[in-house]
């Protein structure tokens, strides 16, 4: 049924219809990151490691803050996506890089699809318990099956070819690597960033804010939940077998509960259910451990902890919700 | 007939290791049954129990029994400031918030203990009596397992005594059963909570000295045996003790069984079995089903 | 001959010992104004419950044009054409109420699965959309989140949503329940005016409201029917008199 008339200059209307605009501080974080490429030419390991990590919290961001799936065990994924490559490599059966992040997505995705269809007839605490069971279910299974995965050493040297035949991966001077990532990241954020603001991404909101009335509005709320669940896990499973390129390397580290409460701390301290709470947590985090979880390692963990309650109670919205509240204090006060 | 001492072996060793899980996690089952509030810290209580009565022992002299009960109280006691204090401003909070904070407050035990404490796993040494073996008849089997089995034993009755004939117990199983209907009845679900986390914990703190001698006492604790409780809680089903005390005992008997027959699967065996157990049941064994 | 939509066919319903609905037989045709009454704790909101498909019945059928639906899920039902608003508000609060009324609109024209174009490309969704809001005077606030808004206007944007899915029958649950006496004129006026061949059935304790809308009127006590008839014969019924008498009525 057609509209008589055209409601685009109504305020509502315009705010939908530009909301997916680009704003002019988006292109910034490229910038800088394009920039720190130039500027710490020695730091290009950790700057690697960070952008990894955007990546993966990006892609809990969309399960969890998107969709409001908790999960503590989406370094699952982030496992499958590294040991699919690592075992490609190892035993010479694939090894280019662009096409081998492109299996680990589907062996990942596959895996969050069939542990979606089972978990997500569940909430609450019996939801987070299966997400751990299948984190565990495949960390033990890494580690038992040496013979392919090199069990609890996981597998040392990779050899992972040029990029494109053209650029070599230098593991003391991480330059390819660096922008590779770089260049992964920025094709994986356009992808999230549009589904966010699709009507798919819109649903997954509703679902989040009020399930019961998705319901109501006829939405199959389960399905959608398992096809964010499984993109989810494309996304985390890019981010493994990335790390694993860029590392040249795969252990028991990628799969563990430290990497997934990791990368939800991070994924919390930035902002949750925001594009960019993922640069904002990671940067924030990864800086701080660089420089005191060796130093201090049960001083930071203390920290962290205090930290972790101080968001749950005042602070739910990470650095950027506390951005925000100042923003919005600061517009308050200007004359009008 | 050396299958039999085996497999007598084997119950005995799985029963006495699930009675300790079932004191740790009854506590998680109740509290989460009846507020649904995530508590991942829960094993961070089992923890601070565990080292309260060992150092009551080595440092102030006090025999194992007499240690057992300071750790039940002062652990409950603990729990209760939290409580008061934090975690009744997240009763209404999202799922995420709670999971945060737990987390968090886990983090900060973990490190108060190994700060104060020292990050050596901390040994106990059993009172004499509980020490050797008792003769069974047909075969001698370690003491310290037949107490726990008869300590946990002893504890569930007098728990489901405590839930069938008390009139606390009526109310807290009304107010897991269907929480708007008990309130309206005019129970006071925040006093009913209070108490029943702090005797939670006090279980906790039980559970986590019972076991030290076998389970260990380290600051991981916590953390090394969270998805064991979560496991447990979640197939016995949310909020009934008879769930949790058979799903622990099944637990610790498969545990034992499967570290004999494939010493390395077992974990793994034990992840699957959960899966797939709550694929059919997603209520757990006991739980009721929506 | 007027099609019978809904029907439901010696339903009931346990929970455990408690029999919240009992040997119900219920029919809504096109184009019904029907009220359901009771005094508290009749099972009114578990009978829509149960029509609705949040609930299942332990025994008896629930039809929709002569199918059995009786196991369908909610979402499957609303899919055929079966609509409700809830006693308490059930709205996406965080959104405008122009995102409330897209959300079902979205799922009904089958634009909520799209990834790759942006919500705001829908144009078609977001002028039906406006068009609803319109309609029930609500396009002013369009651009408001549901916190901002009087209660009475949050309820209009729950009836909002529903029409959106421009349901054959619709079921309202206590619609005008804590609106205050001076907004509720604005949800009165939106139930006069929905179409004519949708079939509405609603729950209330507003006897002036259930009066003025009904042209039948079921009164359901302790789970079962107790009465059924034209408003003229429920208020001349002395029996129906005698169980409420010493019920407030609600609302105005």
């Amino acid at each position: 049924m057609s509209a008589t008339s055209d409601f685009s200059s109504h305020p509502a209307a315009r705010a939908l219809i530009n909301r997916h605009r680009l704003r002019w501080w988006e292109p910034l974080p490229w910038l800088l990151a394009l920039a720190f490429y130039f500027i710490f030419p020695r730091y290009l390991g950790f700057g690697t490691e960070v952008l990894i990590t955007v990546l993966f919290a990006i892609s809990l961001d969309l399960a969890l803050g998107y969709a409001g799936i908790v999960t503590l065990g989406h370094a699952a994924f982030f496992g499958a996506g590294a040991y699919t490559v690592g075992m490609l490599a190892d035993n010479g059966i694939w090894t280019e890089p662009v096409t081998g992040l492109l299996i680990s997505a589907a062996v990942a995705a596959a895996i969050g699809f069939l542990s979606g269809l089972v978990l997500l007839r569940t909430t609450g605490l019996t939801l987070l318990m299966l997400t751990l069971c299948t984190m565990g279910l495949l960390e033990e299974a890494a580690n038992l099956g040496h013979d392919w995965t090199g069990g609890f050493d996981g597998l040392p040297s990779l050899n992972v070819p040029p990029l494109f035949g053209l650029f070599e991966f230098n593991p003391l001077f991480p330059k390819t690597q660096y922008l590779y990532v770089l260049g992964v990241l920025l094709v994986c954020f356009v992808f999230v960033r549009t589904l966010v603001y699709s009507p798919f991404g819109q649903s997954l909101t509703g679902i989040r804010e009020n399930t019961l009335r998705m319901h109501a509005v006829g939405a199959p709320v389960r399905w959608r939940l398992i096809l964010c669940y499984t993109l989810s896990a494309a996304l985390a499973g890019v981010a493994g077998g990335i790390w694993a390129q860029a590392n040249a390397y795969v252990n028991l580290t990628t799969l563990g509960l430290d990497r997934a409460a990791t990368v939800l701390i991070i994924l919390v301290l930035g902002g949750y259910g925001r594009l960019y709470g993922s640069w904002v947590g990671a940067v924030a985090y990864m800086a701080l451990a660089h420089f005191l979880s060796q130093i201090y390692p049960t001083a930071w963990q203390l920290g962290l902890g205090l930290l972790l309650v101080a968001i749950a109670l005042f602070a739910r919205g990470g650095i950027l919700g506390i951005g925000d509240a100042l923003l919005a204090r600061f517009a308050r006060k200007k004359p009008s | 007939m050396s299958s039999i001492i085996e497999f007598a072996n084997l119950l005995l060793g799985g029963l006495a290791a699930g009675m300790v899980l079932f004191i740790v996690s009854v506590g998680l089952s109740v509290t989460m049954g009846l507020m649904g509030f995530v508590n991942l810290a829960h094993g961070g209580f089992a923890m601070i129990g565990g080292y309260i009565i060992v150092l009551t022992m080595t440092q102030l002299g006090l025999p194992f029994v007499v240690a057992l009960i300071v750790g039940f109280v002062v652990t409950a006691a603990i729990s209760i400031v939290l409580e008061r204090l934090l975690y009744s401003r997240l009763y209404r909070a999202p799922e995420l918030d709670q999971v945060l904070f737990t987390i968090g407050l886990v983090f900060v035990m973990i490190a108060t203990v190994t700060l104060l404490v020292g990050p050596e796993s901390l040994p106990l040494t059993l009172p004499s009596w509980m020490q050797g073996q008792v003769n069974l008849g047909f075969m001698r089997y370690r003491t310290y397992s037949i107490v726990l089995i008869v300590a946990g034993v002893i504890i569930m009755l007098g728990l489901w005594l405590g839930f069938e004939r008390t009139r606390m117990g009526a109310q807290i199983r009304a107010a897991v059963d269907n929480r708007r209907m008990a309130e309206s009845l005019g129970i006071n679900i925040n006093r009913l909570f209070t108490l029943v986390f702090a005797f939670g914990s006090g279980m906790a703190a039980l559970g986590g000295g019972l076991g030290a001698e076998f389970l260990g006492l380290d600051p991981q604790y916590p953390l090394k045996y969270l998805v064991y409780f979560l496991i447990a809680v979640a197939v016995g089903g949310l909020g009934r003790i008879t769930g949790v005390f058979y799903a622990s005992l099944i637990i610790g008997v498969l545990d034992f069984a499967l570290k004999l027959y494939i010493p390395k699967g077992g974990t793994l065996f034990i992840y699957a079995l959960t899966i797939l157990l709550l694929l059919w049941r997603p209520q757990g064994l006991f739980g009721k089903s929506t | 001959m007027t099609e019978v939509l809904l029907e439901a066919r010696n339903v009931n319903k346990n929970f455990g010992a408690l029999s919240a609905t009992r040997d119900v037989t219920f029919q809504l045709e096109q184009g019904a104004r029907h009220a359901l009454i009771g005094p508290n704790g009749a099972g009114k909101t578990t009978f829509i419950n149960l029509l609705t498909g949040v609930l299942i019945p332990t025994a008896g059928q629930v039809l929709f044009k002569g199918s059995d639906i009786t196991n369908f899920e909610q979402a499957e039902r609303v899919k055929l054409g079966i609509a409700r608003t809830f006693q308490i508000n059930q709205l996406f609060r965080g959104l405008s109420v122009l995102e409330n009324v897209y959300m079902a609109i979205a799922e009904r024209a089958g634009a909520a699965p799209g990834m790759f174009g942006p919500a705001g490309s829908r144009r078609d969704v977001i002028d039906e959309s406006m068009e609803l809001l319109t309609q029930l005077k609500l396009a002013d606030i369009a651009h408001k989140t549901i916190p901002e808004l009087p209660y009475g206007r949050q309820r209009l944007v729950e009836l909002a949503i529903t029409l959106g899915l421009k349901p054959q029958v619709l079921l309202l649950d206590e619609p005008a329940a804590g609106v205050p006496s001076a907004e509720s004129h604005i949800i009165l006026d939106a139930i006069d005016a929905l179409p004519k061949r949708i079939g509405v059935l609603i729950i209330d304790h507003d006897m002036d409201l259930v009066f003025r809308f009904a042209k039948k009127i079921t009164v359901l006590v302790r789970g079962a029917v107790f009465a059924e008839g034209t408003p003229k014969e429920i208020g001349a019924n002395p029996d129906v008199r005698a169980v409420y008498l010493g019920q407030a009525t609600h609302g105005a």
